[in-house]
């Protein structure tokens, strides 16, 4: 299975640190039954900007995200550096279609400054790698898993990312091969 | 995974829905959406949904509360989230009046959302587990479930199914190990108080203090070693049914406090000065011939008519023989399997012997007699020498005296059931046949230490 990745370009100061695409890339094919293909960049939908919440819609961004997909990628995973949210919920890490072709990962709030912190690359490019794992294993059909280590748990605030490792549980594991056949 | 449980998000915005439904997907719920009030409703007549997330500002005729109400309506025990873009305690206040379980303002932080619906499915999961277990404890007791086809036990079943929805108190009257307290928990089972709680207490098991502080409770500092409140058996049965075993053998004071009990429904936990109320359907139980303890003045009169309001006398197994081998079978297939040995059968010999046997500790004996039978078991088949304990019976080792009288006897097996047991009384009960309540009165009137 090919997963396409790509950077949704977003004003300057709001850019995906360089690494962090590569760690993703790298994470999805030691993690995931997939082969990673880099694709083009593609400019963030302005429609998707919501000016009083100050956030990007992740369904609005997911509809452009499918629209503009290339011919023969399956599946792609978006990748941003603005806060993204769905109407009913303040903030979302990322959003994936439950085995669908297009999700998309935020790396916003992965960033210790999104917490008034000094900033650490090497725990950006961890979170980003577990987020990018995540948001994958949607694509594939996996759903949350209740495991404490598995990628696949839910992760509600920045600290239970760190606490979760980047790999499917077990479990999660046996299902992907049950999907994969 | 969670597919079970599914899930229904009601709002005219579309991207409001679809957006919470792939959220709650990605969670491995199954979730539907609706756009209107309208067609939610119709969802919900198709399906029961386990949580109802509803927008509470809706066009169309059917906002966010009429939704709530009908759905509430088609379904009582469903979970409804209301969701607004604003907070007033007034719509608040409405919402949960009418059966909102929880009501949140959007955008909420998705760890509120992820706990909310954690701890509802955790809740559903909990309902139906006590579902589940509540209908296997009917399905045991229910009265097909009581094993006989003897005319005289069948009329006995058919009276304690007319009796099961009454208030009225039932004496059960049986020799020991006829199965009274079966009969008790199957009339309770069936009916309208099924789901409120059965105790049983044996009043044999416990001296007359100990038997008032437990069926009535005790006031904190009533006593030495009381140092709380504690609710007593008939607090306990509130709204059920509290089963009195060997009714026969309680004392005179604690024969005037249940007298009391029955007739006014209230009583005093023991060292309280506050009347207790409670609504507890009594059925009474005992071996002995409680109108011979009313003449002999050892049972007080109007308290034997009090509880005798419904009789039920459960024939001993000697004389509904027809019953043995339904009996015998439904054991080995119940005991072989709870100790996961293959027994199949009981041999024609075997059943022939058992039909044959008098049988004084009655169905309780037969049971054991096959537990025993099937634990030294070789085959498949149970055959009469697996049942040769019940030729000899020990009887044979017994040196008995000239001026033997037959309670010397009883005294005589019961210290020696106790004495190959090491003073166990479950297990002597169980060797002697009798029920552990019925043993302790023997112990009791014996002067037997254990």
């Amino acid at each position: 299975m090919v997963v396409g990745v790509f950077e949704l370009r977003t004003p300057e100061d709001r850019a995906v640190p360089q690494g962090v695409i590569p760690a993703m890339a790298a994470a999805l094919e030691q993690c995931l039954p997939v082969r990673v293909a880099g694709l083009k960049p593609l400019e963030i939908p302005q429609g998707a900007y919501d000016a009083r919440r100050a956030q990007w819609s992740a369904p609005a961004v997911l509809e452009s995200v499918l629209a503009s997909l290339p011919e023969g990628i399956p599946k792609a995973l978006a990748v941003t550096g603005v806060d993204l949210f769905i109407p009913m919920l303040s903030f979302v890490y990322g959003q994936a279609q439950l085995k669908g072709r297009a999700g998309v990962v935020s790396v916003a709030r992965l960033r210790q400054e999104f917490y008034g912190l000094p900033g650490n690359e090497a725990l950006l490019l961890e979170r980003a790698r577990k987020e990018a794992v995540h948001e994958a294993g949607h694509l594939l059909g996996l759903v949350h898993c209740s495991s404490p280590g598995c990628v696949m748990r839910l992760s509600v605030q920045v600290g239970q990312i760190d606490l979760k490792g980047e790999a499917p549980c077990p479990s999660c594991a046996a299902r992907l091969r049950e999907v994969s056949a | 995974m969670k597919p079970q449980w599914q899930i229904l998000v009601v709002d005219d915005e579309e991207i409001m829905c679809e957006s919470l439904a792939a959220w709650l997907r990605e969670d491995g719920y199954l979730v539907d959406t609706a756009s209107s009030g309208r067609e939610a409703v119709e969802l919900a007549k198709k399906t029961d949904y386990a949580i109802y997330f509803i927008d509470l500002k809706m066009p169309g005729g059917m906002d966010g509360i009429d939704t709530l109400m009908e759905i509430r309506r088609l379904h009582p025990d469903a979970s409804i989230i209301i969701i607004t873009a604003y907070a007033t305690v007034d719509t608040a206040i409405t919402a949960i009046k009418e059966g909102a379980q929880e009501y949140i303002v959007k955008p909420c932080n998705p760890e509120e959302i992820s706990l909310l619906v954690g701890r509802i499915i955790k809740v559903k999961r909990l309902q139906r587990e006590n579902l589940i277990l509540r209908k296997k404890l009917q399905r045991r007791y229910q009265f097909h479930d009581i094993i006989c086809k003897s005319p005289r036990m069948l009329e006995v079943l058919e009276l304690a199914r007319e009796v099961s929805s009454l208030r009225s108190t039932v004496l059960i009257r049986g020799e020991s190990g006829t199965g009274k307290e079966l009969v008790a928990r199957a009339i309770h089972f069936s009916g309208n108080r099924a789901q409120k709680p059965f105790i049983a207490v044996s009043c044999a098991a416990l001296a007359e203090t100990l038997l008032e502080s437990e069926l009535f409770g005790y006031e904190k500092g009533a006593f030495t070693g009381a140092a709380e409140r504690k609710k007593g058996k008939f607090e306990l049965a509130d709204g059920g049914t509290i089963f009195l075993d060997e009714i026969g053998d309680i004392g005179p004071k604690l024969q005037a406090d249940l007298l009391r009990v029955l007739q006014e429904r209230s009583f005093y936990r023991v060292g309280g000065s506050e009347e207790v109320h409670v609504d507890a359907r009594v059925i009474a139980a005992t071996h002995k011939d409680l109108r011979a303890l009313v003449e002999e003045g050892k049972f007080r009169e109007d308290l034997f008519y009090r509880l005798n309001v419904i009789e039920i006398q459960i024939p001993p197994l000697r004389e509904r023989r027809e019953d043995i081998p339904l009996l015998a079978g439904h054991f080995v297939e119940r005991i072989s399997h709870e100790l996961g040995k293959p027994v199949e059968e009981i041999a024609q010999d075997a059943m022939r012997l058992l039909m044959d046997h008098s049988w004084p500790g009655n169905v309780r004996e037969l049971e054991n007699a096959v537990e025993r039978a099937i634990v030294s078991c070789r085959g498949r088949t149970l055959t009469a020498e697996d049942f040769s304990f019940l030729r000899n019976n020990g009887a044979a080792k017994i040196q008995m005296p000239d001026n033997l009288t037959l309670a010397d006897m009883e005294k005589l097996m019961i210290e020696a059931a106790l004495r190959r047991t090491g003073g166990n009384v479950k297990e002597a009960a169980a060797s002697l046949g009798i029920d552990r309540s019925t043993l302790y009165e023997k112990l009791k009137r014996y002067g037997i230490e254990r």
